[in-house]
């Protein structure tokens, strides 16, 4: 069977190997991707929309449905590992730490709970003492990632990166505070409904900005009809990138949270790495 | 034109592709799957790509790896094929 399987794998790795055969070069001006719509992105782009970056405008202005859909899928993700993973049921056992002394408690009845304080703190299953120095260094890193992430975010039309980049990275930040302290810390800081109304929010902020621009006058996506309401001048379409950007990263930011919480604590947002 | 970059990554790029299947530890494989992400990201870069670039680098190198940690950390680590 194995050998078999590296036959098939082997014959379409040389069918594909010998289909690049066909493609234009790196570069190439004459390759038919080059001849069609390429041109008018270079030479207008800049004219039309005031947005330096081409390949934010052509993603999020002239390719604007796809984008939209894109995070529509990436909404769906989220929702998809959230009605598959999440498990309501209460658990049975709890474990507590006294903090003055090191005493770690077994709490059997899942009914009985302590409240967690000064004095008792709440303890993963398979817990691990958390590193001072994992814990330190993250916790001065942490601030800058968002940072980082908010300026990949308003340069979206500037520089490379935009709302889907920075919210991936906003997202590893708040997973990095998981990891580095435990989930419980991330889940208090951060609840799920939060989380939830946040990613239903970025994909409403794409689809209102969109809609925005039809009782304006224009088509879907067009945002050159919102300059009444904008004080932007000729800058108009590049805010409209703006505004898309910031809801496809608002959405991306809070689905990232919403897998890993859900992967990593099986559904049950208590405890995991 | 850049041909010595190309050539070097591309090679870490098939060794990294090889090892990833054939490493029994499946959180070996993850690292080598961001690895092979971090060295897919640099060739982006070198092709001028650098909005995919930049997207390879924080969604491949980084939140995928984290996910696989994570299925990991609830799953069994070794593989039994």
């Amino acid at each position: 069977m194995k050998l078999l399987a590296f036959i098939v794998v082997s014959l379409t790795g040389a069918l594909l190997l010998y289909g690049t055969a066909e493609f234009s070069d790196w570069g190439d001006p004459n390759s038919p991707a080059s001849l069609h719509v390429s041109n008018y992105y270079i030479e207008k782009t800049y004219e039309e929309t005031h947005a330096p970056n081409f390949v934010t405008a052509v993603v999020t202005d002239y390719r604007g449905f796809d984008t939209m859909f894109e995070t529509a899928v990436i909404f769906c993700a989220g929702l998809g590992c959230f009605l598959l993973l999440r498990d309501f049921r209460e658990k049975k056992e709890y474990f507590y730490r006294h903090i003055p002394t090191g005493v770690i408690l077994h709490v059997k009845d899942g009914k009985k709970k302590i409240t967690t304080g000064k004095e008792f703190e709440y303890m993963d299953k398979d817990w691990v003492p958390q590193d001072l120095i994992n814990r330190t260094a993250c916790r001065i890193l942490i601030p800058f990632i968002q940072i980082y992430a908010l300026y990949v975010v308003a340069h979206g039309d500037y520089s490379p990166g935009g709302g889907f980049q920075g919210g991936v990275i906003f997202g590893s930040s708040l997973i990095l505070l998981a990891i580095s302290y435990d989930l419980q810390t991330l889940v208090e800081r951060i609840r799920e409904k939060l989380l939830g109304i946040l990613a239903a929010t970025g994909v409403l902020i794409y689809a209102g900005i969109a809609a925005i621009c039809m009782p304006m006058g224009g088509n879907f996506l067009d945002y050159g009809k919102l300059a009444p309401l904008l004080p932007a001048g000729s800058h108009v379409r590049a805010l409209g990138m703006l505004g898309v950007e910031i809801g496809v990263g608002i959405a991306v930011m809070a689905i990232m949270v919403i897998i890993y919480i859900n992967i990593v604590s099986v559904g049950r947002h208590d405890e995991g790495l | 034109m850049h041909w010595p970059i190309d050539l070097i990554v591309l090679t870490f790029v098939i060794f990294c592709a090889i090892a990833a299947i054939s490493v029994k530890d499946l959180l070996s494989t993850a690292i080598l799957f961001s690895a092979y992400s971090f060295l897919m990201c640099l060739l982006w870069t070198v092709m001028g790509a650098v909005d995919v670039a930049f997207t390879e680098a924080s969604v491949g190198a980084g939140v995928s790896t984290v996910f696989f940690v994570a299925a990991i950390f609830r799953t069994s680590r070794r593989t039994k094929d």
